[in-house]
């Protein structure tokens, strides 16, 4: 009766639900996980709409326009793809170590030495410029691999070996890492004064898409280089690891209950070197595919925070390998677009809302919120 | 003259029609609970069977889907622990919530507003040191949480929540952790409480300390009541285990007469430090054969970990010599040993037992997943580990919706199924057991008595390492006893006086005058 009456605000003020929070004491089914990765992107855009219109821009507009810019034709698609490629690579190297808990977040600098140890084939020179273009592709590969690998390696085996952590240890490196290049590119492989090396010979360029115009027209202009397929193909090579492999089995026993694994009698110092390396390979083979596919030289900013963007992608991949590749070309898109809309600012604001709030999904994966009538008492 | 109708007896709290679902599960269905003022209240039951639930909820931990309470007669609904605390109820826990680089009386009066910026620690270490010597919890004040033992961290939790005003205090399982020694002096501490008019209820499934520290009992089955506070006076261990397990439960263990073999293990003088770098093995021999459990008893402590730990290869002996089979296993890695056939069932079941997120399938492959058909090469054959992990599922009845069911969803009873299930499948040589029905119901200690038992007959040598002497008693062909690193000696009778006395420090060839000395007055 009470609640007709026009007046009665003392009872409209209350809430009239109680809400409760408690942990989910059974796996929450596949779908929650999803939907809310799915709420969290919507609600961090909304959260960015405001930004944007606070900044003085239009919202819809300015979406509407990051979709054009990254999906919007083949050839910006390619594009996207393009700078996808990089973020596969360096997400799969964190994805890897943090499955062990293994904390590399030094994907910058492996990816760094992966891009200069894959230039000094053709510039110290290891191969005269004359030498076929699969002999480039491949030991450049090589290096680049190993040039990662051995930087990702130094840390671990201080870990093994001295308890150093790796986190401290792997960030520090980064920092030597693009000195050491800088070196490089300003005294010794300069050109002309500027910083960078002369360009690479057309046969260590990795194929594009429009290099294959002639036959297929529909390229014409397509940026997209060997360095995607490598990408994808080290995606289902890590998933395989990871799910069908012993040492993969290793991995993520270590990575949930070390001790356990060492009462498996797995050896964890040896799978922490091994990890690593594997991490460290990968970011470094991001950064050869960046220098032979995009870029042709060594420069002094072929990355512009790739490796600690690989942290990011990593987590909102939650370490799947497969998922990886989905998440890298969301953000790919929106490095592509962000740029064209601000240079800096909005878009990496954007990223961060996203981040922030994929991370708090995860509450609720873990704990479930039961709604229940207030009850006067 | 009926006892219920003394008017003093007063009911503090009374929980009524109390129904708490979980996904999955009823925990407590129409669940009635009566606390009276200066009784020990024991809640029995099974693992899974609702009692740290009920408690939970009259905690203030969990809210009841339904259902009462009434605290001295007036209905409350509480909504957080602290609620509970205002009307004097406090529930301890079976995991400390201490801050280890902390003193005692820092973590006494954390979260507190009486001192208010400026502490002068002194005056609260007298007054907690008073308040622990009235009820006979004696802990240094100034001391830091990591350097107490389990059971002195437990009087630190039981201080807390008197410091804090409780009147009720709920303990769930505070025995579980507790060496013999400590449990006496934990029941001498609740006596004294209750004397002082507190209240206490005793959450157990060991039915000894049941029936010795206990006014009365509330039995529950499956999430209801099957006995509400009857007298433990006026009952029997039998008749309480039937109640909670809902039918005879054997204490006799049949035994078939094996012959023990060939030696299998032989411990030879071996030395080893602890965790912290202290001597904890001091020159420990003994040997094991085939198809004999050999017990080790000892107050916990006194190297037992450590000895498992050296024998499965998981510590380096600083000294002396360990042979597997006759052959040189001494300072081998875990890899090593366990291709020789030692299995070992470790006294931390979540932390070093299983991988808690990993699945039930991941978990049972820990030990073979590199050898055929489940390891193929470099890959695992998930079909053939599927395979496997089914038929454990099913041979040892482990209760759970689906074999990639991650562990931690599991019960205790279940999550130790499965890790004897992997160990014994592997048909070991020998087989180091450490606590192996810790914390278990009795029908799951059952169970695994009786697997061990099967073990015996199947020709594997077993070393049990327990605290349970009941259990050592009525499993083991022979008993040593461990003191601070040493074996004291060794018993064939189960005379449980000399055990006593070992276990307290007093080797085996000194005991015989003692005894007899006793005797003779």
């Amino acid at each position: 009766m009470e609640n007709n009456i026009p007046g009665s605000k003392k009872r409209r003020l209350r809430f009239p639900y109680k809400i409760r929070v408690e942990p989910r004491l059974v796996e929450a089914p596949g779908w929650v996980s999803v939907l809310l990765t799915i709420a969290s992107i919507i609600l961090a855009l909304m959260v960015g709409a405001v930004l944007i219109a606070l900044g003085g821009g239009d919202p819809i507009k300015a979406y509407i326009h990051i979709g054009k810019a990254s999906f919007g034709s083949l050839g910006v698609f390619s594009d996207t793809l393009v700078k996808a490629t990089p973020l596969m690579l360096v997400g799969l190297a964190c994805s890897i170590a943090f499955r062990m808990k293994l904390w590399n977040i030094g994907a910058e600098g492996q990816f760094f030495i992966g891009a200069f140890a894959a230039s000094v084939v053709v510039l110290l020179p290891v191969l005269p410029d004359s030498s076929p273009k699969w002999l480039f592709i491949l030991i450049m590969f090589i290096f680049g691999f190993i040039g990662g690998a051995l930087w990702g390696v130094i840390p671990g085996f201080l870990k093994v070996k001295f308890n150093v952590n790796e986190i401290i240890s792997t960030l520090m490196m980064n920092y030597i890492a693009v000195f050491w290049n800088n070196y490089f590119i300003y005294a010794v492989w300069s050109e002309g004064g500027f910083q960078m090396s002369k360009t690479f010979p057309k046969n260590a360029w990795l194929p594009r898409l429009s290099d294959f115009a002639k036959d297929a027209p529909i390229f014409q202009g397509l940026t997209t280089h060997l360095g995607l397929v490598f990408a994808v193909i080290a995606a289902v090579i890590i998933w395989f690891i990871l799910y069908r492999s012993k040492w993969g089995y290793e991995i993520r026993l270590i990575g949930d209950n070390a001790k356990a694994a060492k009462y498996s009698g797995i050896s964890i110092g040896k799978n922490i070197i091994l990890v690593m390396a594997l991490s460290g390979g990968l970011a470094g083979l991001a950064g050869m595919s960046e220098i032979s596919g995009v870029v042709h030289r060594l420069q002094g900013s072929i990355s512009p925070g790739y490796g600690f963007t690989g942290i990011i992608i990593a987590w909102l991949a939650k370490l799947n390998p497969l998922a990886v590749i989905v998440v890298s070309i969301l953000f790919g898109a929106l490095i592509l677009a962000g740029r064209e809309l601000q240079p800096k600012g909005i878009p990496t604001m954007i990223q961060g809302v996203i981040f922030v709030f994929l991370i708090a999904s995860d509450f609720f994966v873990r704990n479930r919120i039961l709604f229940s009538r207030n009850i006067e008492e | 003259m009926p006892k219920e109708e003394v008017p003093d007896l007063k009911v503090i709290a009374h929980m009524q029609g109390i129904r708490k679902r979980f996904p999955g599960v009823l925990a407590n269905d129409q669940v009635d609970f009566e606390l009276r003022e200066g009784e020990v209240h024991a809640l029995l039951g099974e693992n899974g069977a609702g009692k740290s639930t009920l408690m939970n909820i009259l905690a203030g931990l969990y809210h009841p889907d339904s259902g009462t309470i009434n605290i001295r007669g007036k209905q409350v609904s509480f909504n957080s622990p602290q609620d509970a605390i205002k009307v004097g109820i406090g529930m301890i826990h079976q995991h400390f919530m201490l801050v280890p680089s902390q003193t005692v009386t820092e973590n006494v009066l954390l979260g507190l507003n009486d001192p208010p910026f400026i502490i002068n620690l002194k005056d609260y270490d007298d007054k907690i040191r008073q308040l622990g010597e009235r009820l006979g919890l004696i802990v240094d004040p100034r001391a830091k949480i990591w350097q107490l033992t389990v059971g002195e961290q437990q009087r630190v939790e039981i201080l807390k929540m008197l410091y804090r005003g409780t009147n009720v205090l709920i303990m769930d399982e505070p025995t579980a952790v507790l060496a013999p020694s400590e449990i006496e002096d934990l029941f001498l501490t609740l006596r004294k409480m209750t004397a002082e008019g507190k209240s206490i209820v005793f959450i157990s499934h060991k039915l000894n300390e049941i029936t010795e520290i206990s006014d009365r009992v509330t039995v529950l089955r499956r999430g209801k009541v099957t006995a509400s506070g009857i007298n433990t006076r006026e009952t029997t261990r039998e008749k309480l285990a039937e109640l909670m397990v809902g039918r005879e439960v054997l204490f006799r263990i049949d035994k078939k007469p094996v012959k023990p073999g060939d030696v299998v293990l032989s411990v030879e003088n071996v030395q080893a430090e602890n965790d912290k770098n202290l001597q904890s093995l001091r020159g420990l021999s003994l040997q094991v054969r085939a198809g004999e459990i050999v017990g080790l008893a000892g107050v916990a402590g006194n190297g037992q970990s450590e000895l498992a730990e050296v024998i499965t290869g998981l510590r380096k002996c600083t000294a002396g010599k360990i042979c597997i089979h006759g052959q040189d296993t001494t300072n081998q890695s875990t890899l090593t040993s366990i291709r020789q056939g030692v299995s070992h069932i470790p006294e931390d079941r979540t932390h070093v037992g299983s991988a808690p997120n990993l699945s039930i399938t991941d978990n049972v492959i820990m030990k073979n997943y590199n050898q055929q058909p489940i390891g193929m090469g470099w890959l695992i054959n998930s079909l053939a580990a599927n395979r496997f992990a089914t038929k454990l599922k099913d041979e040892y009845e482990i209760t759970a919706p689906l074999i990639n069911t991650p562990v931690r969803l599991l019960s205790g009873g279940n999550l130790q199924r499965v890790i004897l299930a992997r160990e014994i499948s592997s048909k070991p040589k020998l087989m180091v057991a450490v606590q192996p029905t810790r914390g278990l119901d009795v029908g799951a200690i059952e169970g695994v008595q009786r697997l061990l038992m099967q073990q015996r007959e199947a020709g594997a040598a077993v070393l049990l390492i327990s605290e349970e002497l009941e259990e050592l008693l009525s499993l083991s062909d022979r008993i040593y006893i461990i003191y601070e690193g040493q074996i004291m000696g060794e018993v064939t009778d189960g005379d449980i006086r000399k055990i006593g006395l070992m276990m307290t420090g007093t080797p085996l060839d000194k005991i015989g005058k003692e005894i007899t000395e006793e005797d003779g007055k």
